[in-house]
């Protein structure tokens, strides 16, 4: 047994209510930078939908991801080793920028810039990648919502893998049927095919916490990664010729924060936290021959963290305490396991995806509201779960390979947690058939409602920090003896001020922040060598070095 | 070869040049791979087309690889040692016409349909440097006066002129530091051409493109599918001490850094 760390995320996509942000501020904070234009590593999709990039699912046409060969290994669904490398010329399955979208911006100038004329001066839009006048037809949300499940949803891999296997009547009714929000980012697989494609070794999984990462310096763009990736969450940053992908903000995790995407979340509906599991096995248990036992195999890998053998063992492996009581706390573990509500994306690419769905029950709920149901009824809830095939269908097309048994499952813990809770909402006394009937305690059921229906934040997120043993690594400077809390120390330098490397801002800011407590007066140019720091300026008086001065000389630094 | 008919531009030119190549690509490229690694890569243009490149990459790729074999073969194997094995010369000619000329207008061709796509294809035009121009101009260069010396051979069949007792040993003697300027005086100009941007082309490998070319992932066919490692324990945060070559942001003026 080799246990490790994962961290993972879980996704309650009954909160889900396509708002963006999340892909917003994700964009804002990892992907507004020139070559990048068109990357979103974190995307929200309408389902039905043909997904970003246009049909990426439909593994046939783009080759991501493992399959099992007859001798029962593991082979990349691309090819082998040799044929990838023969491949390295002109990668044969890449999706272009088409598949994708051109990206855009307005020529806003124009608005302020035109001269006076006859006409009003319209902004057009020009493209990103060539400057140009461009058409806009495509974007990374353009079928959001009903803006095109109607006319486009038949394009959706998934919708033509339910209508192949379920009866022809389905096809009239489909589009009236259902909608959700399936936001997406790199699944931080425990068994990436991405990286297995990737010729120069560059794309790598931390050992600490399970984040892929692509070691931008290694990275030689033989856009292999692109291929292998079955969930296309490695784009090629065409300015740098380098792959880039979703850093689950490592940066963050690393301090004990969440992810952006998460911490800006509108609905509150990701988790974080760690998972244990056992990394000698994951080879073995993605080579499953069943794909609908996918899903099993991968809930088997993981290791449960009260387990004393699991903690003995992790001990060895060097996994800190702080990890270890994380890993019990984990809410991505309760979800994922100990509830079994969290299922992962697509188990059939065989790659041990870490980012985890709670399948919606909005869309039974909304279809018997409208047909004049009592929409929260257990019993009206549990029989319409198994009634209403469509939705189950599709939902099993992408978390289970297609075994509707789980998701039923899953939605009837769901059906019971909501009407359970609405008893005791109303007053009535709590109906213990409830739980029984999907196999919970009424404890257990509450449990799940604190940690679903609530959801607080610190028990959304339980991200143990980089461990301390290491942490003055992670600071702004390599090391912090080059930095005294004496004022003035900083300006060491041998080729005068500016020389030199710079010094970091918490430093500088704290010594002016302390100045200005301990001399009584507005701080003065000499000790922020003569720049003004308008953070810690009060607003009483104006700070010496605010406007230039007439050549005086200010005197020695204390 | 008697001295009297080797030049100052020769020696210049033959015994002086080559060392200073060599000395610009090894320290060009110790250089680069030290400081530069972020930028070492194909910046492929897939993304932007694939029509065009499913075919002309592979063309001249390949064909450039079949281009080098020979180059290894004609100039490192002496001709005694083909001799030896009863390789006869005009044997040897013949398949080094045939395969060459394969090789190389597959080459040329695949280089010619790149040039095309690359001018024609807006986003690939657009994403073109200065750097890249300079590069394929002497690029193609290097296979066209290539390619030349083997169509005058073909169609001056009876004097051919054999390059194995004139580039060849020049080429080996450079390596062992006592130049034969003499012997690669005696070839005709077409050869000292393609052999003089050749060498052109090794002076500004270093600081172009090319280098994707040193890093062909052979490891790839021996290394684990999955590679784990442990967290960087040296940061390069933006804020701090040393700037390197990284990303770059979006270009509009009201929100250019600094």
């Amino acid at each position: 047994m080799r246990v490790m760390a994962q961290m993972g995320m879980v996704m309650n996509l009954d909160k889900c209510i396509g708002c963006h942000t999340c892909s917003v501020t994700c964009k804002q904070a990892w992907t507004n930078r020139a070559g990048t234009e068109y990357v979103w590593f974190n995307n929200v999709e309408t389902r039905p939908g043909q997904g970003y990039p246009r049909r990426y699912e439909d593994q046939e046409t783009w080759k991501g991801g493992w399959t099992r060969t007859k001798s029962g290994r593991l082979k990349l669904k691309a090819g082998g080793r040799v044929k990838k490398l023969f491949g390295i010329f002109t990668s044969p399955v890449q999706p272009e920028l088409k598949d994708y979208y051109e990206p855009w911006t307005y020529d806003y100038k124009t608005l302020i810039d035109a001269p006076a004329g006859d006409d009003f001066p319209v902004a057009r839009p020009k493209s990103l990648i060539t400057g140009k006048d461009t058409d806009i037809t495509w974007s990374a949300n353009w079928d959001d919502n009903l803006g095109g499940v109607h006319e486009l949803g038949h394009l959706d891999p998934i919708v033509e893998a339910v209508r192949r296997e379920s009866n022809e009547k389905i096809k009239f009714e489909f589009e009236k049927t259902f909608m959700f929000y399936l936001p997406r980012i790199c699944e931080h697989c425990l068994n990436p095919s991405c990286m297995a494609s990737c010729p120069s070794g560059a794309i790598y999984k931390r050992v600490e916490d399970g984040i892929v990462l692509v070691d931008q310096d290694k990275c030689r763009g033989w856009r292999q990664c692109i291929t292998g990736c079955p969930y296309k969450k490695i784009y090629f940053n065409h300015k740098t010729g380098k792959a880039e992908k979703c850093t689950m903000c490592y940066p963050r995790l690393e301090i004990g924060l969440p992810t952006v995407c998460s911490e800006t979340c509108v609905g509150r509906l990701r988790y974080l936290g760690l998972f244990l599991y056992d990394a000698d096995l994951v080879g073995a248990a993605a080579a499953t021959e069943n794909e609908q036992d996918l899903y099993e195999k991968q809930l088997e890998l993981i290791l449960d963290p009260n387990d004393p053998m699991v903690i003995a063992e992790a001990r060895k492996q060097g996994i800190p305490e702080d990890w270890l009581d994380a890993a019990k706390r984990s809410p991505v573990y309760a979800l994922a396991k100990i509830y079994k509500v969290a299922l992962p994306l697509h188990p059939e690419y065989r790659t041990m995806p870490m980012v985890w769905y709670v399948p919606p029950l909005s869309p039974v709920v909304d279809l018997l509201r409208d047909q004049g149901h009592d929409a929260e009824g257990a019993g009206t809830l549990f029989g319409a779960i198994e009634e209403l095939r469509i939705p189950v269908e599709y939902l099993a097309e992408l978390f289970t390979a297609g075994d509707t048994s789980k998701i039923t499952e899953v939605l009837r813990k769901l059906a019971a947690m909501r009407s359970y809770m609405r008893g005791i909402a109303l007053g009535q006394e709590p109906d213990a058939s409830i739980p029984a009937a999907v196999g919970m305690s009424e404890e257990e059921l509450y449990e799940m409602y604190r940690l679903m229906a609530i959801a607080k934040y610190e028990d959304r997120y339980v991200i143990p920090q980089a461990h301390r043993e290491q942490a003055h690594d992670l600071e702004e400077m390599g090391c912090s003896l080059d930095f005294d809390d004496e004022v003035g120390m900083y300006e060491n330098s041998p080729f005068g001020e500016a020389s030199g490397t710079p010094t970091p801002v918490a430093i500088e800011t704290f010594n002016a922040l302390r100045d200005r407590q301990t001399s009584g007066e507005a701080p003065s140019a000499d000790s922020l060598r003569g720049r003004v720091n308008l953070l810690n300026w009060d607003g009483t008086g104006a700070p010496e070095g605010l406007f230039p001065t007439k050549h005086q000389h200010q005197g020695e630094p204390k | 070869m008697p001295a009297e008919t080797v030049g100052t531009w020769d020696v210049i030119v033959w015994g002086v040049f080559p060392y200073f190549m060599l000395a610009i690509l090894v320290g060009g490229l110790i250089w680069r791979h030290k400081y530069d690694q972020f930028g070492w890569t194909t910046r492929s243009s897939q993304l932007y087309e694939s029509r065009l490149l499913r075919i002309a990459s592979p063309l001249f790729h390949f064909g450039i690889l079949a281009v080098i074999v020979g180059h290894v073969v004609g100039l490192i194997i002496p001709k005694a040692w083909t001799d030896a094995v009863g390789v006869s010369q005009n044997f040897y000619h013949f398949n080094a016409l045939l395969v060459g000329g394969i090789a190389g207008i597959g080459t040329l061709g695949g280089a010619a349909l790149l040039i095309y796509r690359r001018r024609t294809t807006g986003p690939v035009f657009a994403a073109t440097t200065k750097n890249d121009k300079m590069m394929y101009v002497v690029l193609v260069g290097a296979i066209v006066f290539g390619l030349a010396t083997t169509v005058i051979s073909v169609f001056e069949a009876d004097h051919t002129h054999n390059y194995r007792e004139t580039v060849s040993p020049w080429f080996r003697s450079v390596f062992l530091l006592q130049p034969d300027i003499a012997s690669i005086a005696a070839a005709p100009l077409t050869f000292k051409i393609h052999t003089l941007v050749g060498m052109a082309l090794f002076v500004i490998w270093p600081f172009t493109r090319l280098v994707h070319a040193l890093t062909a992932p052979i490891h790839y066919l021996f290394r684990p599918y999955i590679v784990y490692r442990g967290r960087d324990k040296q940061p390069a945060s933006p804020t701090s001490a040393t700037q390197r070559r990284g990303w770059s942001d979006v270009g509009t003026s009201d929100n250019a850094k600094d």
